[in-house]
């Protein structure tokens, strides 16, 4: 009886037209496309994007070049040399992060004990020449002194749950 | 050379350019309202950014297929792999020829109708199997040696179904199988061939290699089948080619199962009078609309078929079907039974 | 000038056929030769359609172009020969293949002396109103007067079908097939069991 009840279902193809009746149903369900480019879903203030590197509030760069964000880099895309500086103290030479490389996964942030190295919520950035991929300090701390009021907002609604 | 002949010929040429145009027409728009229609029935909404509404992106599409490079693998055969697509698009549009769109409305309102149709689109799997084997490679190989079989197979199917027809209508000129349907919808054939109906419906999805039948291509088994090495305007040929075959399919359902150009509500006492005005290649295009909806339609709801399983539903499931039923319709013919065969 | 186009198309096709026929020999590749014999079967069918046979010549497209070479074609390009050890005893064997040709060239002639081909001129062929259905002829001619030549033509077919299946059968041991309707009939409960059912407000349930 049951083998029977199978059969004709099968042969009234009964399940297809349920499928169809599913997709029936959503061609006149509300579209949940997001217009991107002019539309723009939320991001968390944990978003990992383009890097950064910040300043103290009087002007001077947080990194003391302790290097632990080049030991912590799992894509070893970071790269730091260190001198002291002409006021006695131990500032990076050089710093290059390979975006290429990079995963994005934030442990140079988090390892950073001065949260002078942060991961900005900038996620639309381009390169146009070859290279161009490979950041340097200079461009760094440029993208930190420009972007400095978003990323302390984004730390500091972070900030409870750290 | 008498002016008659020229004229005759010129008139001829006229008609075809009548029939392709549109048919294009109809394919590049049939490639937007696909994206469409399958974006909004997976809640999105399909493209947008081309034009108003994204109505010029099929044309940004083909400028976009016309600039890129053909590239000839340097392995295959050269000459094979530059005529197959163009043996694909020629049966496609080939058979056209004996489509009729109304009473009289055809280029070659010929006896044999239904076979020169059948004889063409067994054509069409040269360009495919010629496409596999010249590309020299292995995906397009599998691909072609998949879409021949199932093609091969489905056709025999659909030549079945396609036979109920013909007893239903005896006769093999287009004209007359949807002429012998008059009178409105329950006239139609697809009542007492309803089976037959179906079956040569999935036939024609599979004839075409559409979802849920697109093993021939199956993107996430062999890359894309036949055409993985075909780039620019020779895959865009094949891609207009197999748009084509939709086309005709859906138009050629209409006309064997849903009365053709004829209005559904014929005979009804006030419906039909109100809807006599419209002309009859409207009724045939509608019902043509209704059938590529459905194509899309499938594509969006069913997950591709395993090949084995669409083997044996060809030879094992809908041989059999056909063969049960047309004994059926012969019985329904001889005793003139129903509105249908009276 | 008045051009008899029958006839220029008759030579083109017959021209095409030969052409073909000739490629299908001596053509390297297989598969080249295999796409030769299509163009042949191609150009007799525009053969026969000047004959206004136009059934046969469908069918013929249909059944030997559609579905034979294909699967011929299928299975030259699977077996990727290699035609050159094939054609080492052409020397050797080619008075044997002039001899049948010459066979069969004389049995032409012969056939073509003895007939009175006055009476069978394409001009007289054609004298048939348009609307004359030769599929309705055809169809009279094989279930009247050749019913039983057809009906056993069919069964012979079909002793052939069964042979070759009974020839390549292997028996239902010693496979690993599947069982496609076996696969088909799975319902949910065969494989899926509910050890406990946690109710719809659970966290469990998705």
């Amino acid at each position: 009886m049951k083998k029977l009840k199978f059969y004709i279902r099968s042969f009234l193809l009964w399940e297809l037209f349920q499928g169809l009746g599913v997709t029936g149903k959503y061609f006149f369900k509300r579209k949940m496309t997001l217009m991107y480019p002019r539309q723009k879903a939320p991001k968390s203030p944990r978003f990992r994007g383009l890097h950064a590197l910040r300043r103290y509030p009087n002007g001077e760069e947080r990194c003391i070049a302790c290097k632990l964000c080049e030991a912590v880099c799992p894509a070893l895309a970071i790269t730091i040399e260190s001198a002291p500086r002409a006021d006695g103290t131990r500032r990076t030479t050089r710093y290059d992060i390979d975006l290429f490389k990079c995963i994005y996964c934030g442990f140079c942030e988090e390892s950073c004990p001065v949260d002078s190295i942060v991961e900005t919520n900038i996620a639309e950035f381009h390169f146009e020449n070859r290279g161009e991929q490979i950041i340097n300090k200079e461009k760094l701390l440029e993208i930190g002194d420009k972007y400095e009021k978003q990323i302390a907002k984004d730390r500091a609604a972070d900030a409870p749950y750290r | 050379m008498d002016l008659e002949l020229i004229k005759t010929i010129g008139w001829i040429l006229v008609k075809i350019v009548a029939i392709i145009v549109p048919v294009i027409l109809t394919i590049v728009y049939l490639m937007y309202f696909e994206r469409k229609v399958i974006g909004f029935m997976q809640a999105r909404v399909g493209p947008n950014r081309v034009g108003y509404r994204g109505l010029l992106q099929p044309w940004a599409d083909g400028i976009k297929l016309l600039f890129k490079e053909v590239l000839v693998p340097s392995s295959s055969n050269k000459y094979l792999f530059i005529v197959a697509p163009m043996i694909t698009m020629a049966a496609a549009m080939a058979a056209w020829a004996v489509v009729p769109f109304g009473t009289g409305l055809v280029l070659a309102n010929i006896n044999a109708g239904v076979l020169y149709i059948l004889a063409v689109m067994s054509l069409g799997v040269y360009g495919v199997i010629i496409a596999g084997w010249a590309s020299n490679s292995k995906y397009a190989f599998l691909g072609a040696l998949r879409c021949s079989a199932q093609m091969i197979s489905y056709e025999i199917a659909m030549g079945f179904a396609l036979v109920g027809v013909l007893m239903a209508a005896g006769s093999l000129n287009l004209t007359e199988i949807v002429m012998a349907q008059q009178g409105g919808f329950w006239h139609w054939y697809w009542i007492p061939l309803l089976p037959l109906f179906v079956v040569h419906w999935v036939s024609s999805v599979a004839e075409t290699n559409r979802a849920p039948f697109d093993i021939a291509e199956g993107e996430s088994e062999i890359v894309a089948g036949f055409h993985v090495e075909y780039s620019g305007m020779a895959f865009a040929v094949f891609f207009l080619a197999e748009y084509a075959n939709m086309i005709l399919l859906a138009l050629l359902a209409a006309i064997f199962y849903m009365g053709g150009w004829l209005s559904p509500f014929e005979g009804i006492p006030y419906l039909g009078q109100w809807f006599a005005f419209v002309p009859g290649p409207i009724w045939l295009i509608l019902k043509t609309c209704l059938f590529l909806f459905l194509y899309l339609w499938f594509r969006a709801t069913f997950p591709r078929f395993r090949y084995d399983q669409v083997m044996r539903l060809g030879w094992k499931v809908y041989i059999p079907v056909t063969l049960v039923w047309i004994v059926v319709v012969a019985l329904l013919v001889q005793f003139k039974i129903g509105p249908w065969f009276s | 000038m008045e051009i008899d186009w029958l006839k220029f198309f008759f030579y083109c096709y017959a021209a095409l056929a030969l052409f073909g026929a000739t490629m299908v020999i001596f053509s390297r590749n297989s598969v080249r030769a295999v796409l030769f014999l299509v163009l042949t079967f191609v150009a007799s069918a525009g053969l026969w359609m000047l004959l206004q046979a136009e059934f046969l010549a469908l069918i013929l497209i249909l059944v030997y172009v559609g579905a034979v070479m294909v699967l011929f074609l299928f299975v030259v390009m699977m077996l990727n020969m290699n035609l050159s050890p094939l054609k080492e005893g052409f020397v050797r064997y080619l008075p044997l293949g002039i001899l049948i040709a010459a066979t069969i060239v004389a049995q032409l002639v012969w056939v073509y002396k003895n007939t009175d081909m006055a009476a069978l001129h394409l001009g007289e062929l054609a004298q048939k109103p348009a609307d004359y259905s030769n599929i309705t002829e055809l169809g009279l001619a094989l279930y009247t007067d050749y019913l039983y030549p057809f009906e056993i033509a069919g069964v012979i077919l079909l002793v052939a079908i069964i042979a070759a299946i009974a020839l390549t059968f292997r028996g239902p041991q010693n496979r690993r097939s599947q069982n496609i309707a076996v696969q088909v009939a799975t319902r949910k409960d065969d494989r899926l069991r509910v050890i406990k059912d946690v109710g719809p407000d659970s966290d469990l349930k998705a």
